[in-house]
């Protein structure tokens, strides 16, 4: 049966399309032409006529030593956080699985921090893991400095990373479940007959079944380290990309540029240069590691 | 090789009850199969068994061992499930292998097992290829082998061949039979199946609504069914069921709008209280006296007919010869003997043991009815 809804005029149906056709124009086709154009223009942080300056903005961004950092900063951010991520939603994952009396509430509990911003999240743990108040402050009192993200950039990297997973293992967390629970349990129990108990069926049986959600959650998290919201809004509020650009990951960077440094053609070009590596990214997971997932 | 002892074995989910008290002791090397339909508690039953189920109380011993508190691994028990449960990411090798893998056997020992197990199922050919790449047939021998690698004590089926079509059903019928007589080991077979139940069993149990209905050899269950259910789920197509008054002055036996005389001693024990009688629709037989019915439809089944009619109201199959010339709407008159009609007690559905003749010779007596004709 055709469902389609059929439209005698054409006025009707368009009115209908337009105040998505608009949004998008204005919030994602106009912006994305803005940086396109930016990106190869010198464009003058209080208005005016733009320059042509073809590949310069480019150059300028590649020969600056701190854009480098950045772009480790942002590989080891994204790497670390993603993997993290995965691993804690999928031992979450299991736990909960498995089904045990008293299970159920926690596998609502377990969602909740992916209800809260990443910048309120990143507040919380600036108090929660302060090197004079938090958690650590009996260790550091024990041992001087041993946790200091204020003073170390190896540190602040570890607190953002811990920020991001806090709040984004709730998210792989019920996919994993989800991918779980379409394993056949009798998979499960015939493994418990062939002798396993409940980590070597995780390792053995599960995983290896989960490969298919596995895989989506690397590349929707790799993606989400590099250029997600919640990154820039967890490392501007937690360090500020110090100490000592210790934390100054791409998207961070980018919107310090543009917003505070005013320079729209240098955060354009590295826009773009973002862009490219996350596509690098995409498609090296699905050359290589897509290989490896056996799908149903 | 191990004995079972399945002792006032009770199974609630949350408040409702799906066992009452199960009582059931298998020898060592039995093939048992429990019978039911579905919803019967027969899966949750070997599935205690085999502990992948809790038991609520009660207990369940293996070789003299109670083992209510084991994990299913230390039972000694192996499982061919319904859906046979394959590991779809491993090879076939890998999937008859896993156990041994998990037990830490060494791979040379562990492949040549795996040869050897392959070859018993006839899989041999097949040890480099996924699951998902096998027919149902061979699916279902690679979850056998899969469970015979183990040797294990127990062997438990969980309604294996319900997946399979007719025919593959009949040859994978045979040869669990073969592999049986091999292995000895004791084998729980579940089905709903009642063919697979007859053909496969040493000792057959039928449970309906959480209860055992009859525990026994197949031909005296088929032949003595203990209660209304056993004779209504038993035989194909079913027994023919009527109720039935008992006239104790006159000593007759009254139901679908027929009377037979019977014994006066038997209608005294009868009483004057609600039964119902059954009767095999291969026991009924055709002959010039009887009771006239009017065929609704017939049923080939090549070696024989089914013809179906009603008789006052109730349903009423009988099986006759192929050569006999019926059609639909024509009327034939059937004896039904006395000495294959079952009593039953219609308020607790139990049989009462009572034969109205005896049945003569042989636990077979349709034969010298059949010559009868």
């Amino acid at each position: 049966m055709d469902k389609r809804a059929a439209f005698r005029s054409w006025w009707l149906p368009s009115l209908f399309a337009l105040p998505q056709i608009i949004l998008i124009l204005l919030f994602f086709y106009w912006p994305a032409v803005a940086v396109l154009r930016w990106a190869f223009t010198l464009e003058p942080p209080f208005g005016g006529a733009a320059e042509f300056v073809g590949l310069a903005n480019f150059q300028e961004v590649f020969a600056d030593p701190l854009y480098w950092n950045s772009v480790g900063v942002s590989l080891a951010f994204a790497l670390c956080g993603t993997l993290a991520t995965i691993f804690i939603g999928l031992v979450l994952a299991l736990a909960v699985d498995r089904q045990l009396p008293g299970s159920a509430p926690f596998r609502f509990l377990y969602i909740l921090p992916y209800a809260i911003a990443g910048p309120a999240a990143g507040m919380a743990f600036r108090f929660i893991l302060s090197p004079e108040r938090g958690l650590m402050a009996s260790v550091n009192a024990a041992f001087p400095d041993f946790w200091n993200p204020a003073k170390y950039g190896s540190h602040a990297l570890i607190l953002v990373i811990v920020v991001f997973a806090w709040k984004w293992a709730g998210y792989t967390f019920i996919f994993l479940l989800a991918g779980l629970q379409s394993v056949p349990r009798s998979l499960i129990e015939a493994a418990a007959m062939d002798g396993c108990g409940p980590i070597r069926r995780a390792v053995d049986i599960q995983i290896p079944l989960l490969a298919p959600t596995l895989f989506f959650l690397l590349v929707i998290m790799m993606t989400e380290g590099f250029v997600g919201a919640d990154t820039y809004g967890i490392v501007a509020r937690t360090t500020d990309g110090g100490p000592n650009h210790g934390t100054d990951v791409m998207v961070y960077r980018i919107v310090e540029e543009a917003f505070r440094g005013l320079n729209y053609s240098g955060a354009s070009a590295q826009s773009l240069v973002l862009i490219g590596l996350i596509m690098i990214f995409t498609f090296i997971q699905f050359r290589f590691i897509e290989r490896q997932v056996h799908y149903k | 090789m191990a004995d079972i002892a399945i002792r006032a074995v009770r199974k609630s989910y949350g408040k409702n009850p799906t066992l009452h008290g199960i009582d059931l002791s298998f020898a060592s090397g039995e093939f048992v199969v429990i019978l039911g339909p579905s919803g019967c508690g027969k899966s949750t039953l070997l599935r205690m068994i085999a502990g992948l189920e809790e038991i609520t109380s009660g207990e369940i011993a293996i070789n003299g061992k109670v083992v209510n508190r084991l994990e299913p691994r230390e039972r000694g028990c192996a499982m061919v499930f319904q859906n046979y449960a394959l590991y779809p990411h491993m090879t076939v090798a890998g999937n008859i292998g896993y156990a041994l893998k998990v037990a830490g056997v060494p791979k040379t020992e562990r492949l040549r097992r795996i040869e050897e197990t392959a070859k018993i199922v006839g899989l041999s050919d097949y040890l480099d290829r996924k699951p998902a790449a096998l027919s149902g047939g061979q699916r279902q021998r690679v979850a056998m082998a899969r469970a015979i690698i183990r040797e294990p004590n127990v062997f438990l089926f969980d309604e294996p061949l319900s997946n399979l079509d007719a025919k593959l059903r009949v040859t994978m019928r045979a040869e669990i039979r073969k592999l049986h007589q091999r292995l000895q080991a004791t084998s729980i077979f579940v089905t709903h199946d009642q063919v697979e139940a007859m053909t496969l069993a040493d000792k057959l149990v039928v449970m309906n609504k959480g209860v055992v209905e009859q525990v026994g050899q197949p031909l005296d269950i088929y032949h003595r069914p203990a209660s209304i259910f056993v004779a209504s789920f038993i035989g194909s197509p079913a027994m023919n069921l009527f109720d039935a008054t008992v006239d104790v002055e006159n000593a007759y036996l009254a139901f679908g709008g027929t009377k037979m005389s019977i014994n006066n001693g038997h209608a005294v024990r009868l009483g004057s209280r609600q039964i119902t009688v059954g009767i095999r629709p291969e026991q009924c037989v055709v002959a010039p006296d009887g009771v006239s019915i009017k065929v609704d439809f017939i049923e080939e089944l090549g070696s024989g007919r089914i013809i179906h009619s009603e008789l006052n109201g109730y349903p009423f199959a009988a099986s006759v010869d192929e050569h006999l010339r019926v059609r639909p709407g024509d009327r034939v008159t059937l004896k039904l003997p006395l000495a294959h009609m079952h009593l039953f007690d219609k308020e607790t559905g139990r049989r009462i043991e009572i034969d109205l003749e005896p049945r003569g010779t042989g636990s077979f007596s349709s034969q010298p009815a059949l010559q009868a004709v």
